[in-house]
């Protein structure tokens, strides 16, 4: 990842199960300031297809997305 | 994205709300509108002494369908009610009881957990249904 991105918050939603990873997430980049930078973990294989379709709907963007096979990490900025 | 998901509720066991509650929260991330519309035995559940306990699941759950909804909820998944009262933080979800059904079960507003916003007629949710999808559960 680039040094230049500074972590505002970090969601931990490894466990939970669809859509708590989207939910948790939607709440964590409400009080961001624009372009701030919000990381997710989670466990739910759904979640791949979800936060690449709800960054698309939402206008938040997908940064970056990584796997180390049981855990996904997904980089957001806040839109 | 403007059109609003419209969601009767007319199944008051466990895994039907459950279902509903999880189309609630997804839509409610992506910042669609979803109008909820509280009939019969899903209303019932809605009361406010009964909502946090168990209401059962639909018969074909049977005795297998009970043993995997309950290794979801030890592994943490969070009740029906909690998830709905985190999609309506994330705002745009409007629940409503049917006055119908509140004259059926002899109901007071005040029976009603504070999920609940309010009670109206089925021509009100029809009009705020606009042209979204209605979808009976």
């Amino acid at each position: 990842m680039s040094p230049l991105l500074e972590i505002a918050a970090i969601v931990d939603a490894r466990g939970l199960s669809c859509p708590m990873p989207i939910v948790r997430t939607a709440q964590a980049v409400k009080p961001l300031a624009s372009g701030q930078i919000v990381e997710v973990l989670a466990t739910d294989p759904g979640s791949v297809k979800d936060f690449a379709a709800w960054t698309r709907a939402t206008g938040n963007e997908l940064v970056e997305q990584t796997s180390d096979g049981a855990v996904y990490r997904f980089v957001i900025r806040h839109k | 994205m403007d059109e609003p998901l419209n969601l009767v509720l007319f199944s008051g066991t466990d895994d039907k709300l459950q279902a509903a509650a999880v189309l609630t929260a997804g839509a409610a991330a992506l910042g669609k509108p979803v109008n909820i519309f509280l009939q019969y035995w899903a209303l019932d559940a809605f009361r406010r002494e009964r909502i946090d306990r168990e209401h059962g699941l639909a018969p074909e759950a049977g005795e297998e369908g009970r043993a995997h909804v309950d290794a979801l909820r030890r592994a943490g998944q969070a009740s029906w009610a909690t998830t709905l009262r985190d999609a309506k933080e994330l705002g745009g979800v409007d629940i409503e009881a049917c006055s119908l059904s509140m004259d059926l079960l002899g109901l007071e507003s005040t029976d009603l957990d504070p999920l609940v916003d309010g009670v109206e007629g089925v021509t009100a949710f029809h009009l705020n249904a606009g042209a979204g999808p209605v979808v009976f559960i």
